[in-house]
């Protein structure tokens, strides 16, 4: 898994790319709580470049989202591939995380 | 003829990647691509992340994963560890209706596994876990 981060005019973009499984999804939960800290709370994440998600990776985000709803920040994923998709209609969180067709569209909704 | 191959290791986190690698290399050789690939990536990786969480609280212990391709089209992937007794099978499926503040993640990992093996069992043979995971091969 590999993560960027760049600083918008509305929020934070964080690209992630490669795989967040049980071993790599700490380390996106662990980068989003040091940028929560350093007071950014609207985030748009870009999944385009992910290949794919397990349970583990959901609730990284999840934990993540619980922590901007304290702040009244927000959380948006833009982009979602193939399996990554799926994963999130499976497990019902589509309906609870904002998911965006393009990140254009995310960043506009924040 | 059922050609079968085996991957044994210790049942800790730092091994994931071998394991998936493994299966990867399977289903691969087997025919399995794409989006049906990734689905058997994902439920290996939540079968074994049970096991390298549950199956062994007091002291440290391995885990088998075996697989075989069956009448070409049948591919059925065995994990097998030898921890405290637990079918995690029969734990119900969590509520994916819950709000964000509500949503609780346990038993997510099992239930993506029903949602996209094309079977999945559990038994208690002698001293070990097994649970069996099958996928089939589109015709």
């Amino acid at each position: 898994m590999e993560l960027s981060v760049k600083n918008e005019e509305k929020g934070t973009l964080v690209t992630v790319t490669g795989r967040m499984d049980a071993v790599s999804s700490p380390e996106f939960e662990k980068e989003l709580a040091r940028l929560i800290d350093e007071g950014n709370i609207n985030f748009v994440v870009d999944l385009a470049g992910l290949d794919y998600i397990s349970s583990s990776g959901l609730r990284s985000i999840l934990v993540t989202a619980k922590k901007l709803k304290g702040k009244n920040g927000q959380i948006l994923l833009a982009s979602l591939q193939a399996v990554v998709k799926e994963v999130f209609e499976i497990s019902g969180f589509s309906a609870i995380i904002p998911i965006h067709e393009s990140v254009e569209e995310a960043m506009a909704a924040l | 003829m059922h050609f079968m191959k085996s991957l044994k290791l210790a049942a800790i986190i730092e091994n994931l990647d071998r394991f998936i690698s493994f299966v990867r290399t399977c289903s691969e050789e087997y025919g399995f691509e794409g989006k049906k690939a990734m689905e058997i990536e994902l439920a290996v990786e939540e079968a074994l992340v049970n096991v390298f969480s549950y199956a062994y609280p007091e002291e440290e212990g391995q885990v088998e994963m075996c697989c075989t391709l069956n009448d070409g089209k049948k591919f059925v992937i065995e994990i097998c560890d030898e921890g405290i007794p637990f079918d995690a099978l029969s734990r119900s499926d969590p509520d994916t209706t819950a709000d964000v503040g509500d949503r609780e993640i346990g038993g997510l990992g099992i239930f993506f596994i029903k949602k996209v093996a094309d079977e999945v069992r559990y038994s208690r043979n002698g001293d070990m876990n097994v649970l069996t995971i099958v996928f089939l091969l589109a015709d």
